[in-house]
């Protein structure tokens, strides 16, 4: 009895470890590949053999890496500011108020969030080159509205129905307006809601491709995504493969420490924009 | 309800303020996405190409389906939908589609059932499981793409190692294994989202039910079977939907990881392409329209066969 405990035991540990080496290593060799140059990158090495940061002053000596940087977090920023700005009034209607329809809104709400962004792509780009914003930053910030808008909305309608009634009923019998509601009541309980969903969205936004591809020509206004996604070297042949290694880590050390650090919260926004119901 | 002195009622009131406080989201999704739908559509039904979006005139439906009878006698059939490219994408994307949430459903499955024990080092699991889900998905297309690099590839080499192979393969290259390639960085980074989705149905299963089955002394894979599963089954129903609809769309991981590869080519690369890169604006629209009447069809025969009350309503 003891033996097979024992043996299970193992059998459970080694599995785990397979889950994390599995989960881990694609970055973890992104890492050493980062900091390998010359003839090492053309040498399979499984531990770091050498520390060069020579590959990180090529990405961040080119001037467009930092200009897509500040494209993606300026574009990734409003989006957010502008989706949970929306979303907040919109989802207390939808979680507090009852009216006709609300069913068939949300249901309408939640088809456009798994909509495939190719079948509004043609129309987007008439739409963006009628405003003439092609190519700018303001391009993506309007597309980006299609996924963000109706994430917020759906998960923040899921959290504020859950709040008691009780404390809406206090304000009611007072004469406190909607609004004052809004502000004064859920704003306040729904600061930890509105972290997560704001990080969610940000992601999202983040690491979106297809229209950050499709509305930008130039170097100099591309997103992080697409300017990893092009990254090419001085010949067609000869892929950079240190200096995407590098770019990548840079981008990707972020998001991974901003996940980890909100770990609890990402996981019940994550679950509560996909289980309930 | 009190009534006030304006003369509404308070729920009245309240109904209209939730007016005002959804036109301004209803308006922003009309703007951007139910506006542009309709303009894709329209589209598809004429010969409108990229460099002069306001010349396209009105042709009906040949864009999905021509025929000319030539004096010779001869039919000749035109359209998406008797373009071999575009079979060869559909194929491909449903045969992606499908493998890979397969997969992703039983590993996802089985990392949740990990994390659901109790053991030491399990936030660390935890968190090591989420870094896939962080990275871009740009991000691991490359990255991948180095790991399964012909020549330096450490996938290769691992390989070769083990002696699985006996010579390098070009992975995201060669037509017999691109598709193999997306599924596999596909199936890395969205298990561990499938699994977050099966952890939270498994947290809902009551722990008396595991203790009950250990004291009669049940077979664990039995419990698995008859109790675990069942209870968690809408949990997994949802997962796997959610799933479904995000890879039937697949176009970034594709056109970074193998592209130009026709064997990996899916309905939202192909779409694209024809679009922006062809000039055959009109063309890649009436794929796109396709694509979102297959995906359309898909999700409505779910929430009416599922009758799934995703609106949450019965709650109340």
């Amino acid at each position: 009895m003891t033996v097979q405990k024992v043996l299970s035991t193992l059998g459970f540990y080694a599995l785990v470890l397979v889950i994390v080496v599995f989960a881990v290593f694609p970055f973890y060799y992104a890492i050493v590949t980062s900091f390998a140059t010359g003839t090492e990158l053309f040498t399979v090495n499984y531990w770091p053999s050498s520390f060069s940061l020579a590959n990180y002053e090529t990405v961040l000596g080119g001037r467009n890496f930092l200009r897509s940087i500040a494209n993606s977090v300026f574009i990734a920023t409003t989006t957010v500011v502008f989706a949970l700005f929306l979303a907040v009034t919109a989802s207390y209607a939808l979680a507090r108020v009852r009216f006709r329809g609300r069913g068939l809104l949300l249901m309408m709400i939640l088809a456009v969030s798994m909509f495939p962004q190719i079948a509004v792509l043609a129309g987007l780009f008439e739409l963006v080159r009628f405003l003439g914003l092609f190519n700018t930053p303001y391009a993506m910030i309007l597309s980006y509205v299609i996924f963000t808008l109706p994430f917020t909305v759906w998960v923040l309608t899921t959290f504020m129905r859950d709040l008691p009634v009780e404390i809406e009923e206090a304000a009611i019998v007072d004469g406190a307006t909607p609004w004052v509601i809004i502000t004064r009541v859920f704003l306040p309980l729904l600061w930890p809601a509105l972290v997560t969903t704001g990080l969610l969205a940000f992601i999202g936004a983040w690491n979106e491709f297809l229209f950050a591809l499709t509305f930008t020509s130039s170097e100099t206004t591309r997103t992080v995504p697409v300017a990893i996604g092009l990254l090419s070297g001085a010949s067609q042949q000869e892929i950079p493969w240190g200096p995407i290694m590098a770019a990548s880590v840079i981008v990707t050390v972020p998001l991974i420490l901003l996940v980890l650090f909100f770990q609890r919260k990402i996981v019940a926004g994550l679950t509560a924009g996909g289980v309930k119901g | 309800m009190t009534d006030k002195s304006d003369g509404l009622s308070l729920s009245q009131q309240r109904q209209r303020a939730a007016f005002w406080f959804l036109a301004p989201m209803l308006a922003a999704l009309f703007f951007v996405a139910a506006w542009p739908l309709i303009r894709t559509i329209w589209f598809s039904l004429t010969d409108t190409t990229l460099s002069d979006l306001y010349g396209g005139e009105w042709i009906g439906f040949d864009n999905y389906l021509s025929l000319r009878i030539l004096e010779s006698g001869r039919w000749i059939w035109r359209g998406t939908l008797v373009d071999p490219a575009w079979w060869n994408a559909v194929w491909n994307t449903v045969r992606f589609a499908f493998v890979s949430v397969f997969f992703e459903t039983i590993l996802g499955l089985i990392v949740a059932l990990v994390l659901n024990a109790e053991f030491k080092g399990r936030g660390f699991v935890r968190a090591a499981i989420l870094i896939p889900w962080a990275i871009p998905t740009i991000v691991s297309a490359k990255m991948w793409a180095w790991m399964l690099n012909d020549q330096f590839g450490i996938i290769n080499d691992i390989l070769l190692g083990l002696g699985l192979i006996d010579q390098k393969i070009a992975w995201t290259a060669s037509v017999d294994t691109a598709m193999t390639a997306v599924l596999i960085v596909d199936i890395w980074k969205t298990t561990p989202f499938m699994a977050l989705l099966i952890l939270a149905g498994l947290q809902m299963v009551p722990r008396d039910i595991y203790e009950a089955a250990r004291l009669d002394g049940v077979n664990p894979v039995k419990v698995f079977f008859k109790v675990t599963l069942p209870l968690i089954r809408p949990a997994l129903a949802v997962a796997i939907i959610f799933r479904m609809l995000d890879a039937l769309r697949i176009f970034d991981l594709v056109y970074v990881l193998t592209p130009n590869s026709a064997a990996a080519k899916t309905m939202s690369v192909i779409s694209r392409e024809n679009m922006i890169d062809f000039d055959k604006f009109a063309y890649g629209a009436a794929q796109s329209t396709l694509l979102f009447a297959i995906i359309a069809v898909f999700v409505s025969l779910y929430i009416w066969l599922g009758k799934v009350d995703l609106s949450g309503e019965s709650q109340k």
